[in-house]
C-alpha cells in the first residue's frame, strides 16, 4: 500500500514537471503580450517573465492599430468555414458511396483515394501554384480554400465510419421505399454525428495554421489569413514583442476557445486518425 | 450483402462526383504536371521556349542547389525529433494512463500546444531562443547549469539553428503522440495484464510483454507520422532562420519553395517536389510492411 502510494506521488511530480515544460512558452507569451514593450526582452531571462509588475492591454489595442488584424481573422473564418462546411458534405457523400452502395468504378475509386492518401500537399504546391495562376486565379479566399475541399483522409474516416453502421437502419428505411440520397440525409445523416464532429475537427485543426499555401497564393492583405499575418508583423518594424505576444494571444484565442468546448471531440479526432490508420 | 437497388450506381457516382473532381485537379493534375515540369526547362518570367531537358535538373539538384543538404537536415531532424518525441509521447500517455485525480486537465495541457499554429509557435520560440544572458532560454540553462552555460545565439549559430527548430517542434507535436498512444493504451484488454501479474511478471516485464505488443499499431502510426511531418518542415524554418545560417537547418520544402519562387527557377522547384514525393513514399511503403506484418500474425 505505501508502495502505491509513493508511486502516485512519484507520478504527480513527473506531471508537474511536465506541466512546466509545456506550459512555460505558453505563459511567457500571455504574460509578455501584457507587459510594457521595453520589459518583455530585458526582463525574459528572470522570473518577471511569468508574474508581471505591470498589466495594461496597450499591446492587444497596438495590433488592432497597426495591422488589419480584423481583416486577418475574417479571412482565416472564412477559408476555415469552406473548407470545413464543404469538406463535410464532399468527403461524406464519397465516403458512403464507397462504403455501402454498389456500383461499378467502386473498386477502382476506393483503391484510387487509398494511393492518393500517400500525396502529401507540399508536393502538388508548385505546379498547382503555376496551374492556378495560368488559370487567372489567385489571391482571393476561394483558391485557399477549394484545393482542400476533397480530403482523402476525411474519405477515409467517413468510410471507415460508415463501414460500422448498423446496416438495419437503411434496409428499414429502402424498404418504405426511399432512395439513396433520402436514406443518407434521413437516416445516415443523423446517425453520423459522432464522425462528423470528428472530421471537422481534424479538418479544422489541419488547416488553421496553414502558412505554405496562402503565402504562395495570396497578395493582398485583405484576403492573408493569420497565419501569415502574424509572420509579417514579426518583421514590421519596429520590432515590438509585446505587440507581437499580443497578437500571438489574439491568434490562438479562438482555436483554444473551441478546444475547451470541444476537448473530447478533438482528442477524438484525433486519435481517430491513429487508431485506425 | 442485400440485393441491389435501382438508380444505385447513379445515385453513387452523383455523392462520387464532387469528390473525385477535386482530387483529380488539386491533387493529381498538379502531381502529374510536376514530373512533367521537373524535364522541362522552365523559369519565371523567362524568353527561353520550353524544353525538355532530360535529368539535368535532378542532377543539378543535387550539385548546385542546397537539396544534398537540406535532405541531410530532415533526415537529421527525423533521427532526433521521432524518438524523442515519440519517447516524451509514450510517457506523457503511461503516466496519464494510470487512476490519478486531475488527468484531464493534464492531458489538456499536453495537448494544448497541438491545437498552436506553427507560425505562432515559431514566433514564440524566436523569443525564447532570444540571445545572451537575458534571453529565456538562455537564463533557465544558466540557472540549472548553476552559471556555467555560455549564453548562445541559437538561431544564428550554424550548431544550434537546427537543434532549436527541432526543440520547437517537439514541444508542439508530443501531444499529438500522445493523445494516439493513451488510446492505443486504453485499448489493451485489461485481462492481459491481470494474466501476466498470475504469471508473476513485475512491471517492467508487463511492459515488455504486454504493453508494448499491444501499442505495436499505434507505436507505428505515430513513428511513421512523425517521421513524415520531419521532411515536411517548413513554417518553422520560413520564419525561425531561413534555412540558415550557412545552410545549417534548411530543408527540402524550404529549399523547394526558395528555388522555384524567390529565384524564379520553376521547374527545379518542381524535380525537388518529385524528389520530395519518393522520399515520403519510400517511408508510406515501409509503413504498409510493418503493418501487414502484424495483420498476418494477428
Amino acid at each position: 500500500m505505501r508502495r502505491a502510494g509513493l508511486r502516485a506521488l512519484l507520478a504527480y511530480a513527473l506531471l508537474l514537471g511536465f506541466t512546466l515544460l509545456f506550459l512555460a512558452p505558453v505563459l511567457f507569451m500571455l504574460v509578455a503580450s501584457l507587459k510594457p514593450n521595453e520589459q518583455v526582452l530585458a526582463e525574459a531571462g528572470t522570473l518577471r517573465a511569468f508574474f508581471p509588475d505591470t498589466v495594461g492591454l496597450d499591446n492587444y489595442r497596438a495590433v488592432f492599430e497597426r495591422v488589419p488584424f480584423e481583416l486577418y481573422l475574417a479571412s482565416s473564418l472564412i477559408v476555415n468555414g469552406l473548407i470545413v462546411g464543404l469538406g463535410l458534405v464532399v468527403n461524406a457523400f464519397a465516403g458512403y458511396a464507397l462504403a455501402r452502395l454498389r456500383w461499378w468504378g467502386r473498386g477502382a475509386m476506393l483503391g484510387l483515394v487509398l494511393a492518393v492518401l500517400v500525396i502529401p500537399f507540399e508536393a502538388v504546391a508548385i505546379p498547382l501554384f503555376y496551374q492556378l495562376s495560368w488559370l487567372g486565379w489567385r489571391d482571393d479566399w476561394l483558391v485557399q480554400a477549394i484545393p482542400f475541399v476533397a480530403n482523402p483522409l476525411a474519405i477515409f474516416l467517413f468510410y471507415s465510419f460508415f463501414l460500422g453502421l448498423p446496416r438495419e437502419l437503411e434496409e428499414a428505411a429502402r424498404v418504405d421505399g426511399a432512395g439513396v440520397l433520402r436514406t443518407f440525409f434521413a437516416i445516415v445523416l443523423p446517425n453520423a454525428k459522432a464522425a462528423f464532429a470528428s472530421v471537422a475537427i481534424v479538418l479544422f485543426l489541419f488547416h488553421w495554421g496553414m502558412y505554405l499555401w496562402p503565402l504562395l497564393m495570396t497578395t493582398s492583405e485583405a484576403v492573408r489569413p493569420l497565419p501569415l499575418g502574424i509572420a509579417s508583423f514579426y518583421t514590421l518594424p519596429p520590432l515590438q514583442w509585446g505587440d507581437i505576444m499580443a497578437f500571438g494571444v489574439l491568434m490562438v484565442l479562438p482555436v483554444v476557445l473551441l478546444f475547451v468546448v470541444f476537448q473530447r471531440w478533438f482528442v477524438r479526432g484525433v486519435a481517430s486518425t491513429g487508431v485506425k490508420g | 450483402m442485400s440485393r441491389r437497388h435501382p438508380g444505385e450506381g447513379a445515385a453513387a457516382w452523383l455523392l462520387m462526383t464532387p469528390a473525385l473532381s477535386g482530387l483529380l485537379v488539386f491533387l493529381l493534375m498538379p502531381f502529374g504536371l510536376a514530373v512533367v515540369l521537373s524535364f522541362s526547362n522552365l523559369r519565371m518570367a523567362s524568353p527561353l521556349p520550353l524544353e525538355f531537358v532530360g535529368f539535368s535538373n535532378y542532377t543539378l539538384a543535387f550539385t548546385e542547389t542546397g537539396l544534398a543538404r537540406a535532405l541531410l537536415n530532415n533526415l537529421l531532424f527525423a533521427l532526433v525529433v521521432v524518438p524523442v518525441q515519440t519517447a516524451l509521447g509514450l510517457a506523457l500517455a503511461l503516466l496519464l494512463n494510470r487512476p490519478l485525480a486531475g488527468r484531464a486537465v493534464f492531458r489538456t495541457l499536453f495537448f494544448l500546444p497541438v491545437v498552436f499554429p506553427l507560425s505562432l509557435v515559431a514566433v514564440v520560440w524566436v523569443l525564447i531562443f532570444a540571445p545572451g544572458p537575458d534571453g529565456l532560454l538562455n537564463a533557465a540553462l544558466g540557472f540549472v547549469t548553476l552559471g556555467a552555460w555560455e549564453p548562445r545565439d541559437f538561431l544564428n549559430e550554424p550548431f544550434w539553428a537546427l537543434p532549436a527548430v527541432m526543440l520547437t517542434s517537439i514541444w508542439q507535436g508530443a501531444g499529438f503522440q500522445m493523445v494516439v498512444l493513451l488510446a492505443g493504451l486504453q485499448a489493451i484488454p485489461r485481462q492481459l495484464y491481470e494474466a501476466a501479474a498470475v504469471d508473476g511478471a513485475g512491471r517492467w516485464r508487463q511492459f515488455l510483454h504486454v504493453t508494448l505488443p499491444g501499442l505495436r499499431n499505434p507505436l507505428v502510426f505515430v513513428v511513421i507520422v512523425t517521421t513524415l511531418l520531419s521532411f515536411r518542415v517548413f513554417d518553422q524554418v520560413r520564419i525561425m532562420t531561413r534555412g540558415g545560417p550557412q545552410e545549417a537547418s534548411n530543408t527540402v520544402i524550404h529549399e523547394m519553395v526558395r528555388t522555384a519562387f524567390d529565384q524564379g527557377h520553376v521547374a527545379m522547384g518542381a524535380a525537388m517536389s518529385v524528389v520530395f514525393f519518393v522520399v515520403i513514399l519510400g517511408i508510406a511503403l515501409i509503413q504498409r510492411r510493418l503493418l501487414r506484418q502484424r495483420g498476418e500474425v494477428a
